[in-house]
């Protein structure tokens, strides 16, 4: 057989159906559903009579719209409310397994997949959420579909895709102290463009990945969509089957060492060809910062905010001046003068153990300056709990930070955790987009070190000077 | 879903590159259950000024774009959120079709389960779009997708690609899922080959 890559393997392994003229129909092995994209899809397989063909390959959780202050206090939006009360009427009906509001699993639908040891490598993973491209991090395909393909899937556990085409993203070297794996995928998103890898799933390789933990992993993949990319993945190897090994439903027994036959294949060929690669030298990388209203717009936070007259484009002129007008920005401001009202640490992309630890070594014995309100949102229950039980929830809440419920909170501003018109926001979440955290509120993106030290400062720092 | 053969429509230039979901419909409207209804929500923070008042600047509150069926705009259309309530809005709304340099990989296939189509022509013809539609009051375009061309009264400014199952499906109006469960003898045959290791999402204790 040819050589192939990584993705070929695991798309070449779920064909269903290949004709010539018709799209590939593919497998999904897990369906993740949450609140917000699935109740058109159900009602749609009411309406035509349908079934959930494979109940046991799909689970639900609710995480966007839930709010995030204690369990006991109901959720008093009552249009969120209608939507959580469906998804619980809509699971019953179809027999889909939920961990609602209240269970010890529930928790960021992309946090739990692989907390819960269900998201595998080799498989193909879906959820109607852009951000699915996380589980790639497991070895795993992974992409975000919507709600007409949600109802596909339910109704037929498969989906016809067009082939994507193979990009690698190839980041070599030694991560510097105090730059993470935020930097590394800003990075990339600000060499390729926010269109960079449309049409293409994004394999990323290189000894800085390999080197990175699963947490790690899945912040890099997680923001593949940010580059525009179908989906993002990383091989498979041992800190991916030490993470997954003893998970609930990890494989066990002898199923474990087949499953490990099967991932240990799970790996690009030598002489298997991708459309395009990308390089990034990890060890000169730097923490860094977006200054604009898409991931795209990012510069090292030891770096200024960009001048229109330098645009590459009369396009790019206008978006440019466009961002710093929403951002209130003026040109060439040092990254670091720029001062903030708001600081979150969550999200599918930065609230796992790791990055709360991260966070929470930068705050230890400090205090969140007195004109910034800060909060930490964990990524799960279990996230939640881990956290307490290390004591990260007292170094917060000392130092002036909430500690909240678990949900998507303030990354997308669908439940009551937003921001006001005008206020400024540094962010470990992963969109910057005008409104994205309410309405008026200005973004900046940033790993979860860089915001705590951002929360105690006032303003950006250098992450790497703190550690100093 | 309706078929789209042919349209014609009067044309509003949105003249913005990057224009993600989360500003064709922001987060508030994503709470409601019902599949109508979004079209209030298109654009909002652009359509509507804080105080709820129509913002006068915008293309689509000028009166000559209010019978608008055809959207441009500029490259890397509909990034971001998987949202399918995005061509939701834009269909509800009166749009039939969205020309742009470029689309987002999920934004383009919400729209074809639509019926709602999204066309992809070179930068520089945009531009020539966005100019007349700008410059020249009732400015209307013809899509045929049988043809796959896009022109005015005068010419045919540029073919364009179109997938050719995406094309059939979206000429006849198929219902995707009804296609696939067609299939539900190949679908059970590949259920029988899966590895046996693949978990199941039932409540560990009933494994």
């Amino acid at each position: 057989m040819a050589p192939r890559t990584l993705f070929e393997k695991i798309w070449d392994s779920h064909v269903v159906r290949e004709a010539s003229g018709e799209p590939t129909l593919l497998y999904i092995d897990l369906h993740l559903v949450h609140e917000v994209t699935s109740p058109q899809a159900f009602e749609g397989l009411r309406l035509s009579g349908r079934q959930v063909r494979r109940p046991e390959l799909t689970i639900a959780t609710m995480d966007h719209n839930t709010p995030t202050w204690p369990l006991d206090q109901p959720v008093t939006d009552v249009i969120a409310k209608e939507q959580l009360d469906a998804l619980e009427r809509n699971c019953r009906d179809f027999g889909i397994r939920l961990e609602d509001r209240f269970s010890q699993l529930q928790g960021i639908v992309h946090v739990i997949g692989p907390e819960l040891g269900l998201s595998q490598p080799g498989m193909t993973i879906v959820c109607g959420d852009s951000h699915t491209s996380t589980h790639g991090a497991m070895g795993a395909l992974a992409f975000g579909i919507g709600t007409s393909e949600v109802e596909h899937v339910l109704a037929t556990q498969t989906l016809p895709q067009k082939k994507p085409k193979p990009m690698e993203a190839r980041v070599d070297g030694h991560l510097p102290l105090g730059v993470t794996a935020k930097d590394i995928i800003l990075g990339i998103i600000g060499q390729i463009g926010i269109g960079g890898g449309v049409g293409c799933v994004i394999e990323y390789t290189g000894s800085a990945i390999t080197g990175l933990s699963m947490e790690g992993r899945m912040t890099v993949c997680n923001m593949s969509i940010e580059g525009g990319a179908r989906a993002g993945m990383i091989a498979p190897d041992d800190t991916t089957f030490a993470y997954l090994e003893g998970r609930s439903h990890a494989p066990k027994g002898a199923d474990w060492e087949r499953a490990l036959d099967e991932w240990r294949t799970l790996h690009t060929d030598a002489g298997a060809t991708y459309e395009r690669t990308v390089h990034l030298d990890a060890s000169k990388l730097v923490p860094h910062v977006t200054w604009g209203t898409n991931p795209g717009m990012v510069v090292p936070v030891t770096g200024r905010v960009p001048d229109p007259a330098n645009a590459r484009s009369e396009d790019d002129r206008r978006s440019v001046e466009h961002a710093l007008r929403y951002m209130d920005l003026q040109p060439l401001t040092a990254i670091q003068d720029i001062h903030l009202d708001r600081v979150f640490i969550g999200s599918c992309t930065n609230a796992r153990i790791e990055d709360l630890r991260a966070a929470a070594g930068v705050v230890r014995g400090k205090h969140v300056h007195p004109s910034v309100r800060a909060m930490v949102v964990p990524g799960s229950h279990q996230v939640k709990v881990e956290s307490e039980r290390e004591g990260l929830d007292r170094v917060f809440t000392d130092a002036g930070f909430e500690w909240r419920e678990a949900g998507c909170s303030m990354c997308l501003g669908m439940n009551p955790d937003i921001l006001q018109p005008g206020e400024r926001c540094a962010s470990t979440s992963n969109r910057n987009f005008e409104g994205r955290q309410g309405k008026g509120g200005r973004t900046h993106l940033v790993s979860p070190p860089m915001a705590a030290a951002a929360a105690i400062a006032g303003h950006f720092v250098d992450i790497r000077d703190w550690n100093a | 879903m309706e078929p789209f053969t042919q349209h014609n429509g009067l044309v509003a230039p949105l003249d913005r590159v990057d224009v993600d979901t989360d500003q064709i419909i922001p987060k508030q409207f994503l709470k409601s259950i019902a599949r109508t209804g979004f079209d209030k929500g298109l654009f909002y923070d652009w359509r509507f000024q804080p105080d709820g008042t129509p913002n006068p600047d915008f293309v689509l509150n000028k009166p000559h774009y209010a019978d608008a069926s055809i959207l441009v705009s500029g490259r890397n259309f509909g990034s971001g959120s998987s949202r399918e309530h995005a061509p939701w809005a834009l269909q509800q709304y009166g749009f039939r079709a969205v020309i742009a340099p470029s689309f987002a990989d999920i934004f383009r296939t919400n729209c074809y389960q639509n019926g709602f189509l999204p066309v992809a022509l070179p930068e520089k013809t945009v531009r020539q779009i966005i100019d007349r539609a700008t410059n020249e009051p009732g400015y209307r375009l013809t899509i045929d997708l049988e043809q796959q061309t896009v022109s005015d009264e005068r010419d045919t400014l540029a073919a364009f690609d179109v997938d050719p199952a995406v094309k059939h499906r979206l000429l006849h109006g198929l219902d995707d899922i009804g296609l696939t469960l067609q299939h539900g003898p190949e679908i059970a045959a590949f259920e029988e080959r899966r590895p046996a290791h693949r978990p199941r999402t039932l409540a560990t204790a009933d494994r």
